[in-house]
């Protein structure tokens, strides 16, 4: 065994910085954040456009010679910078979806377009009636010659105003249970009868609900046999749940519960006490820091498995609830132990930390929710690891 | 990174799986109540090599690493084999490490069993000695003092135990060992000789975290063999979203819960500087999660679980009265806050950087 924290990354994170330096704007993370758009095209085509999208990849589906080592320092350094790249993960996540599941065509244009930066994939799951049984998806798509025929909604289609294409899950026949009847289309958004409306969320994100009145889409873009959707769904859940994290790599920056308790150190109460000398104070953040191991240790194997070729599936189900359900416990600890201007919003101009705390605590909110509930985890690993009986009746 | 066992460790892990599954039957483990000690099972682990395993090769030991030790206490901690393997270990090891290889003689053959006092004397008594009902060399910190009581050499084997044995919810032969109960040898005095009983106390919490480890997954097992197999309202109850949920975040937190221990054993071994915070870490988040486990795997067995006739109340007794070897956990806690936040200065706030999504 060894658990040795190969940075691996050390090397590349000066290069990392300096590029940071040289081409990220900083009024970028600002924009994002007062938008609530994850997604910032010019930094987007930057990295497509310098290649670093690519690192990594298959040379015959756009791969390229960049060093995926550096593009992962600089994916590290840029979110330090307090910007998001959620543009770049959904994409990367359904690139790595169709390497597995696609038609070499469809290989060569999607995921070529992909790391190019010409193409940026948004994910289309859920709907207005269906989030985790997310198999029981409505959206209809009717064959009609050499082309299908889709109408429906979408909910939580984030970045959708900023994207090219959806990856989209639909019901193709209603005459069969309900997980035979499922086709997955890479639908473009830019078709006639798509449309896109704004839904704010307590993080602070925009995401979307997005209609779709027969929209027309070539056989072309279906991904996977006609009603063997679910079969392609299955490789994709998987890359969500594991997928985006980087790793299990220590972060370089001080943690959240780091700078709180730098800030508990050096603050004293009205009684003249030090914050950090309160026993509770100290037992919360050991549990924090304990927590925040076992996150990073079972990212950690997870990412060990991928890295050995294969597809952590209750590991990374694991991995998501455990870490999910620990951040929103350590937001809720770190808020208490701030006291009371932990409510105040970075607007207050004297929020403590900067109101960091208070962002992370509404932004962590969804962690237990989205990419698969903690429910939804939870049954996963009820059912393949410990062989206990499905809960719900399959149909 | 390398998360997997190499071939030796896995055939380590397997023989000694097998050694307690033959020789620590649960049979064994309620004949060895209330003392928790069965002298015939120790004298057998002496024989595989187990108890020295961790020794130095000069002090007649296997070199074991920590890692190696980990997998054995888990296995020990599988059956709740009533013998102080973590005691023995992690005092034999304080031994060498302060020189005092004139005193192992006879620990590789189990005739003397050294153990800690995890606790400073008090009033000229060391309280509740972990396996001090058993031992003939306990290793205690008594002011900046490492000392060693032994008590007088006699006829070996000799019959255990030596010293009353305190009686207590978790069958452990724990004792009482006045100051005068055996001769006092200085091992080390100032700094050294409260490093020497710091590191050695850590490693008595890694391998507890093992030996809990252990404990727990076995008491998973039983609870989900158990809700497997009992029925109420014609279903099996296993087949109840609130015991599967709660029995798939034993399943997480137990897998952690096994990577915190050997994270924290391959952290002693190499030497790692967080390697004390780790092992702290380990014990904390494993005594939590095994009395967690055993807890909830207790209730799902509804009435019989507090028969005395079914095995799951001895992992429970014991999942909560191991790790209170060690006092109130809470100030362990407080113990690991400032090993895991050393107060070297305080984070600049003005070049901390948003980490985005924490």
């Amino acid at each position: 065994m060894d658990f040795k924290d190969v940075d691996k990354l050390a090397e590349y994170r000066q290069g990392a910085r300096d590029w940071v330096d040289k081409h990220v704007d900083p009024a970028w993370a600002e924009q994002q954040r007062t938008s609530g758009s994850y997604h910032t095209p010019e930094l987007h085509a930057l990295l497509a456009e310098q290649g670093w999208f690519g690192a990594g990849w298959p040379a015959e589906y756009g791969g390229t010679a960049n060093d995926p080592d550096m593009a992962a320092a600089l994916i590290e350094e840029i979110e330090g910078a307090g910007l998001h790249l959620d543009g770049w993960y959904t994409t990367r996540m359904i690139a790595s979806t169709l390497l597995r599941t696609a038609t070499e065509e469809q290989k060569r244009a999607y995921v070529g377009g992909a790391l190019r930066g010409e193409i940026v994939i948004v994910l289309g799951y859920s709907e207005p009636d269906s989030g985790s049984d997310v198999a029981a998806a409505k959206t209809r798509s009717q064959r009609d010659g050499d082309e299908w025929l889709i109408n429906g909604q979408k909910m939580f289609t984030s970045t959708a105003h900023r994207a090219t294409h959806v990856f989209m899950l639909t019901r193709s026949n209603t005459e069969v249970p309900k997980h035979k009847g499922l086709t997955t289309f890479m639908v473009p958004l830019a078709s006639p009868g798509v449309e896109i409306r704004p839904v704010y969320t307590l993080g602070g994100q925009r995401t979307n609900a997005t209609f779709y009145g027969d929209v027309r889409v070539p056989d072309s873009a279906r991904i996977g046999p006609v009603d063997g959707g679910w079969g392609v769904m299955h490789v994709a859940l998987v890359f969500e749940r594991s997928g985006s994290g980087s790793g299990g790599g220590r972060r370089s920056g001080p943690s959240l519960a780091e700078r709180v308790a730098s800030w508990a150190q050096q603050t004293r109460r009205d009684d003249g006490t030090r914050v950090y000398d309160d026993a509770t104070v100290k037992e919360r953040l050991a549990r924090i820091a304990i927590d925040a191991e076992v996150s990073r240790l079972l990212a950690l194997r997870t990412a060990w498995i991928s890295a050995a070729g294969g597809l952590p599936g209750t590991e990374g189900s694991e991995t998501k609830l455990f870490s999910a359900e620990s951040a929103q416990r350590q937001h809720w600890d770190l808020l208490d132990i701030l006291g009371a201007e932990a409510v105040l919003r970075r607007e207050a101009g004297d929020a403590p930390l900067t109101a960091a705390v208070e962002e992370a605590f509404r932004r962590g909110v969804v962690g237990t929710i989205y990419g698969g509930s903690s429910e939804i985890m939870r049954e996963i690993v009820a059912e393949r690891v410990l062989g206990l009986p499905r809960v719900r009746a399959r149909n | 990174m390398d998360l997997s066992l190499s071939e030796d460790q896995q055939t380590l892990r397997t023989a000694f799986a097998e050694f307690f599954d033959k020789e620590a039957t649960v049979e064994r483990v309620r004949a060895a109540e209330p003392l928790g000690f069965d002298q015939e099972l120790w004298a057998k682990l002496a024989g595989t090599g187990a108890v020295a395993m961790g020794l130095p090769e000069e002090a007649g030991g296997g070199g074991a690493t920590n890692l190696d030790l980990a997998l054995v206490a888990e296995q020990y901690g599988r059956r709740l084999a009533p013998v102080p393997f973590v005691e023995c270990a992690a005092a034999g090891a304080i031994l060498a490490a302060a020189g005092a290889t004139d005193l192992l003689g006879g620990v590789a053959d189990g005739s003397t069993l050294p153990t800690l006092a995890l606790s400073p004397p008090r009033d000229g008594r060391l309280p509740l000695v972990p396996a001090g009902a058993v031992a003939e060399i306990v290793v205690a910190l008594d002011g900046d003092h490492l000392i060693a009581l032994r008590r007088e050499p006699g006829p070996r084997p000799r019959p255990r135990p030596h010293v009353a044995a305190s009686p207590n919810f978790g069958s452990s032969p724990l004792a009482d060992w006045l100051l005068t109960d055996g001769e006092r040898i200085e091992l080390a005095a100032g700094p050294r000789a409260v490093q020497l009983y710091e590191v050695g106390v850590s490693q008595w919490k890694l391998l507890t975290a093992a030996a809990l480890g252990g404990l727990r997954a076995s008491a998973l097992e039983l609870g989900v063999s158990y809700v497997k197999a009992r029925q109420a309202f014609g279903v099996i109850i296993g087949s109840f979203q609130a015991i599967q949920h709660r029995l798939a975040d034993l399943v997480v937190a137990g897998d952690g819960a096994q990577l915190l221990v050997y994270e924290a054993a391959w952290a002693r071994d190499t030497g790692q500087p967080e390697a004390a915070a780790l092992a702290s870490m380990a014990f904390l988040f494993n005594a939590d999660t095994a009395f967690r486990t055993t807890r909830e795997c207790l209730q799902f067995h509804g009435g019989y679980g507090v028969t005395l006739e079914y095995d799951i109340q001895l992992y429970f007794r014991r999942a909560k009265a191991w790790p209170l070897a060690l006092g109130d956990p809470k100030r362990e806690y407080q113990r690991l806050a400032d090993l895991a936040y050393p107060q070297s200065g305080p984070v600049k706030e003005d070049t901390v950087k948003d980490t985005g999504e924490e």
